[in-house]
């Protein structure tokens, strides 16, 4: 009975979604105050049966309701609980629907704080909110259904994809799609501003918070994603160019031009066109990401769905939603443009270089993440773009931007004096030099880990030189608004990002190599010790765990554990063992037993030493922090005007020239 | 020249530079490292010769597995419905290689066998990736489907 009140609970989400995409925007054009007010309780009401149905569906797993298709293809007796909830969005259906349960989460989110919004500006964004929601709703319960039935009920399910089962993954696709549907917020800004024409222009003051947030929650999931894929899935890796991967870097990168272009049109009224149009490809990035990694048209490890007719209407959603808000666009966006004129030396243009950089890298991942597509359709043949392509390109285009990082603070708006800007340099390059060299030593002329030591030198240290500035020259509670610490953290993680990538990248060292037991291997300083294999078990599953011992100058400083699981259908999966520190990672994984008959023997081991690797996820962190914190300034709060005040926000003569 | 006017003219000249920049480096980069598809068959009838390095993809033929005894060096036999490969890898293999497993084998090759650096089998026994189940079907004459019980054993 329960799966089909989930059922009768999405059927009535999807109507009152219908009535707040509807009625408000009716409303607001023609300035009907009561069809405008029937956004929020519409929103709320939503939100209410999406969140049952979401409950259902819980409940249904933790019932071991296997009567349910969805809960018997995805889960097993043997499953435990918190692998079972989070088998909920461990596949196509589940995921769609913690799609939706989150996009009402913001909605009603914004709904509850966004009291001081003129009202017909709020109710086109919640409008516009209420159609994205009757997109998807309309997908789920017309192509993919978690509350099909499947009878007879069998007596056992199947089970949730082994490479799933692992703590990150019951955080990592929450966080992630936080940040996805977290771009409908600054999207719905941006097409009720393109509808209000002239009128709101505040609306950017508005948004800006939402997308902070949005990005940074997009940040963590992927952090989160990469770390699950170096610990579970890659042997190692922490980036493959995977499409799936690029389906969530992709909207991460415009979402980055988007929050910069954002403070540009916020705070001088410029580039207010290219703002909006940033917000619709973020979004509908997003959406292409959600598809794209669920609708199975690229193979990968993450695909799952493969129907036609979920296809069919994933281009058809994708064409309204994208066409749609281009086509609004090319009509209403002459009637936002304007704006302050900028000089070429000011904060202005950095601003704008950065945001061509991210933008063309966005461009270029989707092009090689949908070459295999195009190449398919054009008969080139069975096409794929290697990840050297992906390793070629993006640094060269991230160059421009990590050179220019620590002049953006320094320069001031509209137009700007070079002479402060030679100081900085001369400190930043010094800084870098003098560390480069330094490293030189250290790491016998690898090239690209001193190019990593100098360009994490350059951005930091500019990063705390404007630290160091505002530290001098501002008095005490005025140094560090919330919005330019954010700024200030997200750019100092860019620094620890690149002495993380860098570093780890050219200082690894790997060994793939067949070990008896009782041989030892020597990578770098490090000597490992294979001491045999023997038997273990989980709670749904079997596995030969080997003991791996790692002596450094003849001391022992961990015992290792690296397992081969086999789940209950049969699949296999390589837990790796890993002895973490703050500038080494240390990372060992059992291959195959080199005679399946003698478990006892030789084993195929992948040995990694892998210094500062931990950086990179820490880079993230810090960017992450960056955007909760910069999200959280006061001024977003407390000064939100009246629709009718300036272009230009309130802002006192010293803040903005800082 | 106006400051509104002047603006424009620097905006769309740096758009303009970036993106020849962009386009010029980009499909410089798409030549260097697009991988093409190929079945057995395919390269036995010559259909890769202009590639130095393709994936080969196919089944693992049954019982073709052979290990060294002494390195990490591995050979096996990849099929599809008309022809066989012999492969040759040195690594670990990944987790779901198995006989009559689908994979794809990255690398060139070397006189009459191929020489992988990486070998890739994502998906379980009963799924085949759509684009080898498409090679395969194209690479058989008369492009029949092809199941696992039909391949050379």
């Amino acid at each position: 009975m329960t799966p089909e009140l989930g059922q009768l609970a999405l059927i009535l989400a999807m109507l009152l979604a219908l009535a707040q995409g509807v009625l408000p925007l009716v409303g607001a054009w023609r300035g009907n105050r009561a069809l405008m007010a029937v956004a929020r309780p519409a929103a709320a009401g939503q939100a209410v049966f999406v969140a049952m149905a979401f409950g259902l569906l819980v409940w249904a797993f933790l019932r071991f309701d296997f009567s349910v298709q969805y809960v018997a293809d995805n889960s097993n007796l043997a499953l435990p609980w918190y692998y079972r909830i989070a088998a909920v969005w461990g596949a196509h259906e589940g995921s769609m629907l913690l799609w939706v349960l989150i996009l009402n989460v913001w909605t009603v989110a914004l709904a509850a704080f966004s009291r001081q919004l003129p009202e017909a500006f709020l109710a086109r964004v919640l409008g516009v909110l209420g159609i994205v929601a009757v997109g998807f709703l309309a997908f789920i319960i017309f192509t993919s259904n978690p509350f099909a039935r499947l009878l007879p009920m069998p007596p056992d399910g199947g089970d949730l994809n082994p490479v799933l089962q692992d703590p990150g993954m019951t955080f990592h696709p929450p966080v992630l799609y936080m940040g996805y549907v977290g771009f409908s917020v600054a999207f719905a800004f941006s097409i009720a501003a393109l509808l209000g024409g002239s009128l709101e222009q505040g609306w950017v003051r508005w948004a800006r918070p939402w997308t902070n947030a949005a990005w940074a929650f997009l940040t963590c999931g992927i952090v989160a994603g990469s770390w699950w894929a170096y610990a579970e899935l890659g042997w190692g890796g922490w980036w493959f160019w995977d499409p799936v991967e690029n389906a969530s870097f992709m909207p991460w990168l415009v979402g980055v031009a988007l929050i910069h272009a954002q403070a540009v049109t916020e705070k001088r009224g410029s580039l207010r066109a290219w703002t909006i149009l940033l917000s619709i490809f973020a979004f509908s990035l997003s959406l292409l990401g959600t598809f794209l990694v669920r609708s199975g048209v690229l193979t990968s490890v993450h695909a799952f769905a493969s129907d036609p007719r979920r296809g069919l209407y994933i281009l058809a959603f994708l064409a309204i939603v994208i066409g749609g808000s281009l086509l609004l666009y090319a009509v209403r966006a002459p009637k936002v443009a304007g704006g302050k004129a900028f000089a070429l030396l000011s904060r202005e243009t950095v601003i704008l270089i950065a945001n061509l950089m991210f933008t063309v890298a966005a461009a270029m991942v989707l092009l090689g993440t949908l070459f295999p597509l195009i190449g398919d359709a054009l008969h080139l043949g069975k096409i794929s773009v290697g990840p050297p392509y992906f390793g070629f390109l993006f640094p060269l285009l991230m160059l421009p931007v990590v050179l220019l990082l620590p002049f953006g603070p320094f320069l001031r708006w509209g137009k700007s004096e070079a002479g402060p800007l030679k100081s900085v340099l001369l400190r930043v390059t010094v800084a870098a030099v003098a560390c480069a060299i330094v490293a030189a030593f250290f790491v016998q002329g690898q090239a690209r880990a001193i190019a990593g030591v100098a360009a994490a030198v350059w951005s930091g240290v500019g990063t705390l030189l404007y630290v160091y500035k505002r530290w001098r020259e501002m008095p005490r509670g005025r140094r560090y608004p919330a919005e330019m610490a954010g700024m200030l953290l997200a750019h100092f993680g860019l620094g620890v990002f690149l002495v993380g990538v860098l570093l780890s990248e050219s200082l690894s060292v790997t060994r793939d190599v067949r070990m008896a037991p009782g041989d030892t291997q020597t990578v770098g300083t490090y000597t490992f010790r294979f001491d045999g294999v023997h038997a273990t078990r989980g709670p749904n599953w079997h596995a030969e765990q080997g003991t791996v011992t790692v002596l450094q100058d003849g001391r022992t400083i961990d015992v290792m554990h690296p397992q081969k699981r086999t789940y209950p259908r049969g699949q296999v999966q390589t837990e790796s063992a890993i002895d973490p520190g703050v500038t080494r990672d240390l990372y060992v994984a059992l291959g195959e037993p080199m005679d399946p008959n003698n478990l006892e023997g030789a084993w195929a081991l992948r040995l990694y030493a892998k210094p500062f690797v931990r950086w990179i996820w820490g880079g993230g962190l810090f960017m992450m922090l960056g955007g909760f914190v910069a999200a959280a300034d006061r001024r977003f709060r407390a000064g939100r005007a009246p629709a009718k005040v300036a272009v230009e926000p309130v802002l006192p003569a010293k803040e903005s020239r800082a | 020249m106006n400051p509104t006017r002047k603006r424009r003219l620097i905006i769309v000249l740096l758009v303009l530079a970036a993106a020849v920049v962009a386009v010029g480096l980009t499909v410089f980069a798409l030549q260097q490292n697009m991988n093409y598809l190929f079945t057995p068959s395919q390269v036995r009838s010559g259909q890769a010769e202009a590639y130095k390095t393709f994936r080969l993809g196919g089944m693992v033929k049954a019982g073709s597995i052979q290990r060294s005894g002494k390195s990490l060096q591995v050979g096996f036999t990849v099929v599809d419905a008309d022809g066989a490969m012999p492969v040759e890898y040195t690594g670990i293999l990944p987790d779901l290689f198995r006989d009559n497993q689908s994979v794809i084998a990255t690398g060139h090759m070397d006189g009459d066998h191929f020489v992988a650096t990486e070998v890739l089998a994502k998906h379980d026994e009963t799924y085949m990736p759509k684009e080898l189940k498409d090679a395969m079907e194209k690479a058989h004459h008369g492009g029949k489907a092809v199941a696992a019980s039909g391949m050379p054993q």
